[in-house]
């Protein structure tokens, strides 16, 4: 004999929650707005992203064309892409290394604007597809070395920053370049908050000596990896000088302006006992608070694949040495 | 005002299981963490993830160590001091951790850089000074040692709140820059120990 089911509790239809309502759960939370002990809480937690959904959509990077250049390339074994675009300073986005890939994932690139100005003949301004199609894209693999002692290898994408200069035509008088990132407190939370962005005074402003910036070496990256930058690596468009430590390459650009002072440039400014204006990596000048004698190279491969290497002078580029002839480099750090 | 109506008291059942819940858990903490880092899955630099992770840990559990005594005075819940000693020796055993990842991982065992490295900078000479401290509390902590101390003892182990104010100047002094998370941890510990200070300025006179 079979034994017909019954249901321990008889729903109606109409007590069936719809699949569509059913998936939304989350949102049609959300937008009750965490009444209750939540409310209370809901300013807070909402600004530190506690109930934010984890499969946040990420930046879309896109493919680039580039042409290798094999002579300018170091062979080391390359930082995995999820390194690099996961381990960031960029306290335009928070002092953590992991805030800017947190906090940056919506940041508009386009549409951009970059300037360049001051001492030129010829000012320009670059639009986002400007900064894309302007120039030919090369493919560099530079190695990169932070002032705290880490480095990275990384694939750059780009074209040299002097290509760019030529066409701003600089007056004879013109000496330095100053850049400056994009200010935008309602994109970028640590320049909204002092206590996000590390109390400093933003803008960001780096600078180069007109000769190292017209150096063949000088590359303004526009992409990594074979694809467009993601914001968390400077996005759309960043400077990366690789004989200085990594804060010399100033992330998502919004103007160059040749000028004959030399810039104060931000980490300067904020200890200029610890952070020079040159800023070229050197074994033999330490940081007051740690030697730059050696570095820790991160590449692919968890704690036991972490290399100590010794730091080389000028990061291995050689090349550069004839820009600092006759300058005592303990002095000019 | 008294949180609890009755002291709280525990039986030597429950002390020994709220114990090896404990070091289940700040052990576990370790070994988890530990594991993520071996296989890749502690963010892309592993080794700073572990030095911060062992040092706020070493912090964390200090601070909570402090707030003991008054938590068993207070609320009051006697039988909360018999976890004291077993959470001051993990600020120890943590401080250690944070020790040997920096000379293993991060020096990666070139020994004239620690020696160098552990002079030269002044952060990491006062974070030095505050271990060795600890290593003498632990050191101190066997309740024998603790009964041939006598009066000693007390005094010696008074020099926690100098742990405290050297292990957070050691944080504070090694941050590029960005002081906020410092700060809160220098305020929590001000609200721990400001309240102590009649009761610490009585000890040490009447040690005298």
């Amino acid at each position: 004999m079979t034994k017909r089911f019954k249901p321990s509790q008889r729903f109606k239809s109409s007590e069936i929650t719809d699949e569509a309502v059913f998936s939304s759960r989350r949102s049609v939370l959300k937008s009750m707005g965490f009444v209750g002990a939540g409310a209370l809480l809901s300013g807070s937690a909402a600004a530190r992203g506690w109930f934010d959904d984890d499969d946040k959509p990420a930046f879309k990077a896109r493919p680039l064309d580039f042409t290798r250049n094999n002579s300018l390339s170091t062979d080391e074994t390359m930082t995995p892409y999820a390194k690099v675009t996961s381990y960031n300073n960029f306290y335009e986005f928070g002092t953590s290394k992991d805030d800017p890939v947190e906090n940056a994932q919506d940041f508009q690139v386009d549409p951009w604007s970059l300037k360049i100005d001051g001492m030129v003949r010829n000012p320009i301004t670059l639009s986002y597809d400007d900064i894309l199609n302007k120039f030919p894209l090369e493919e560099r693999v530079y190695r990169l070395r932070c002032v705290e002692a880490w480095s990275m290898v990384i694939p750059w994408l780009g074209f040299e920053l002097n290509k760019l200069i030529k066409l701003a035509d600089p007056l004879g008088s013109a000496k330095y370049v100053a850049f400056k990132t994009l200010f935008d407190p309602k994109q970028m939370p640590g320049q909204r908050n002092p206590f996000m962005g590390g109390g400093i005074d933003y803008p960001y402003v780096e600078g180069l000596r007109l000769d190292e910036a017209m150096h063949p070496l000088s590359l303004m990256s526009v992409g990594v990896y074979g694809k467009t930058l993601p914001p968390q690596n400077g996005a759309p468009i960043r400077l990366v000088v690789p004989w200085k430590y990594g804060f010399k390459s100033i992330k998502s650009v919004v103007r160059i302006t040749l000028t004959d002072q030399e810039p104060l440039t931000t980490w300067n400014r904020l200890a200029a006992h610890e952070y020079g204006f040159y800023a070229n990596v050197n074994p033999d000048v330490a940081h007051p608070r740690w030697s730059q004698a050696s570095e820790r190279r991160i590449t692919k491969g968890g704690l036991f694949s972490q290399n100590r290497i010794d730091t080389e002078r000028f990061n291995g580029y050689q090349e550069v040495a004839p820009l600092y002839n006759n300058m005592d480099l303990t002095r000019y750090y | 005002m008294k949180l609890l109506n009755k002291p709280l008291k525990l039986s030597a059942l429950q002390i020994r299981l709220t114990k090896t819940l404990l070091h289940l858990l700040i052990l576990g903490w370790v070994i988890i963490t530990f594991y993520q880092s071996v296989t890749d899955n502690l963010g892309a630099d592993p080794v700073k993830a572990l030095i911060h992770f062992s040092g706020i840990g070493a912090l964390n559990l200090l601070l909570i160590t402090l707030l003991i005594s008054p938590a068993a005075r207070y609320l009051p819940a006697p039988a909360l001091m018999r976890f004291r000693r077993m959470l001051g020796i993990y600020v120890f055993v943590y401080a250690v951790i944070h020790l040997l990842t920096y000379i293993s991982f991060e020096l990666q065992f070139d020994w004239s850089l620690v020696v160098s490295e552990i002079i030269k900078r002044p952060y990491i000479t006062v974070g030095m000074v505050a271990l060795l401290l600890l290593t003498a509390l632990t050191a101190t902590s066997p309740n024998k040692v603790r009964q041939r101390l006598g009066k000693r003892w007390q005094r010696l182990h008074n020099s926690i709140y100098l742990v405290v104010f050297l292990a957070l100047l050691h944080f504070s002094w090694s941050r590029k820059t960005g002081l906020q998370e410092p700060l809160i941890y220098w305020f929590i510990a001000l609200l721990i120990v400001l309240p102590r200070l009649q009761t610490l300025k009585q000890r040490v006179t009447r040690s005298r």
